[in-house]
């Protein structure tokens, strides 16, 4: 029997496991990469919560630190391609440094640059994300290759002490395109106006 | 000091801790930052201030990205930079300009006034025509009694029409160093 969250190839499906680490979200904050993790947290069910970048790659890990410094009452969790980690692996080490208690950085690792034309990554080639984490003094670091191990990771985002950090092996598929707004004023106004109440619209 | 000094107008400026007040006054409550030498009181106020969150970067790109999540939260901040971090932050610039966010940078210039290493000279020459060039708003100060000024009318500026707005702080206002002298000596 085959469940819905793993592929034929006995991957697990990235909009799947994001569906689960955002079900029944509460007050959670969510910063989503360029590309592929930007559709698949609004294939899931677009958000005011929700801040889906379009361009500024490298941009999510320390978006989510900033975000988690002002909102210390608050979990952010980030999801980041493996594409995007890589070009932010600094990010790591200072999220390490700082040790946000209530950020979790999700990288979804399909070891291929998706948008691009499924080109291989470095992670491809064997470069481990969960212990460059670990190296960068970030206290929690997993990876998930399994349905059973998400649970795990869910409760690591919603209860855990952060800074969290996992690395979701996830199916290399070509998924449909479920687009957010894409104006940045927009996603930036619904965000603060969200979470700061109308207030932010008038300073 | 002989005539031909290109050290700082004074050992002592008073600059430094005038812009702390002003960045206090403004509401900044993080402070991104690269290291420079120009910036070392400021720094250290911010440091000594436990109602700021001084956050030491490993490359100033991660700054611009740092800031604005700051911001989606309802925080402002400020970006501490050298000018040859300036060029490490261009495509993450997109940010700011394009979702209508405030940045506040305050850059130490080098490669100009009395630069003594060419090395510095291709990215200072390049600052100001780098940060223009993705829309951020420059304003410098070249004498040390422009300064506080300077950054206080950024502030607002970038705060209240929320740009993206850099301070080129010159190298005439703190002084050039000499490692070549000092390897003499």
């Amino acid at each position: 029997m085959t469940s819905p969250m793993v592929s034929s190839s006995n991957l697990l499906h990235r909009r799947a496991v994001i569906g689960e680490l955002l079900r029944d979200r509460g007050d959670l904050l969510c910063v989503a990469s360029l590309g592929a993790p930007n559709w698949d947290i609004t294939a899931v069910g677009d958000h005011p919560n929700n801040f889906p970048l379009w361009g500024a790659m490298a941009a999510s890990v320390m978006m989510g630190l900033g975000l988690a410094i002002a909102q210390p009452n608050r979990r952010v969790i980030v999801f980041a391609g493996d594409g995007e980690m890589l070009m932010s692996l600094g990010a790591l080490a200072t999220v390490g440094a700082q040790k946000p208690r209530n950020l979790s950085v999700v990288v979804l690792d399909n070891e291929r640059y998706g948008e691009t034309g499924m080109q291989k990554t470095h992670t491809a080639a064997g470069v481990d994300l969960t212990a460059v984490a670990k190296g960068c003094a970030i206290p929690t670091c997993l990876t998930v290759k399994t349905e059973a191990e998400i649970a795990g990771l869910r409760r690591a985002v919603y209860e855990g002490e952060g800074p969290v950090f996992a690395t979701v092996k996830i199916d290399p598929e070509a998924l449909p395109f479920v687009l957010p707004p894409s104006d940045g004023v927009i996603l930036t106004t619904r965000f603060r106006q969200s979470v700061l109440g109308n207030e932010a619209l008038y300073n | 000091m002989s005539i031909g000094s290109i050290k700082a107008v004074s050992a002592n400026p008073t600059w430094p801790d005038e812009i702390y007040q002003v960045l206090k006054e403004v509401g900044v409550q993080q402070v991104a930052l690269v290291p420079d030498a120009g910036h070392t009181r400021l720094i250290k106020s911010f440091e000594a201030d436990n109602s700021v969150r001084v956050v030491s970067l490993t490359t100033e790109e991660e700054g611009i990205a740092m800031l604005a999540g700051a911001w989606l939260g309802g925080q402002k901040g400020v970006l501490l930079l050298q000018s040859s971090g300036v060029g490490n932050c261009i495509n993450m610039l997109s940010l700011p300009n394009i979702c209508r966010m405030p940045l506040l940078m305050l850059v130490t210039m080098r490669g100009e006034f009395g630069e003594f290493n060419p090395w510095q000279v291709p990215m200072g020459q390049g600052t100001q025509p780098a940060l223009e060039s993705m829309g951020v708003i420059i304003r410098r100060a070249d004498k040390p009694e422009d300064v506080t000024r300077t950054v206080a009318g950024a502030a607002h500026l970038a705060f209240n029409t929320w740009r993206p707005v850099a301070v080129l702080i010159g190298q005439n206002v703190l002084g050039a160093k000499n490692f070549k002298e000092m390897a003499q000596k």
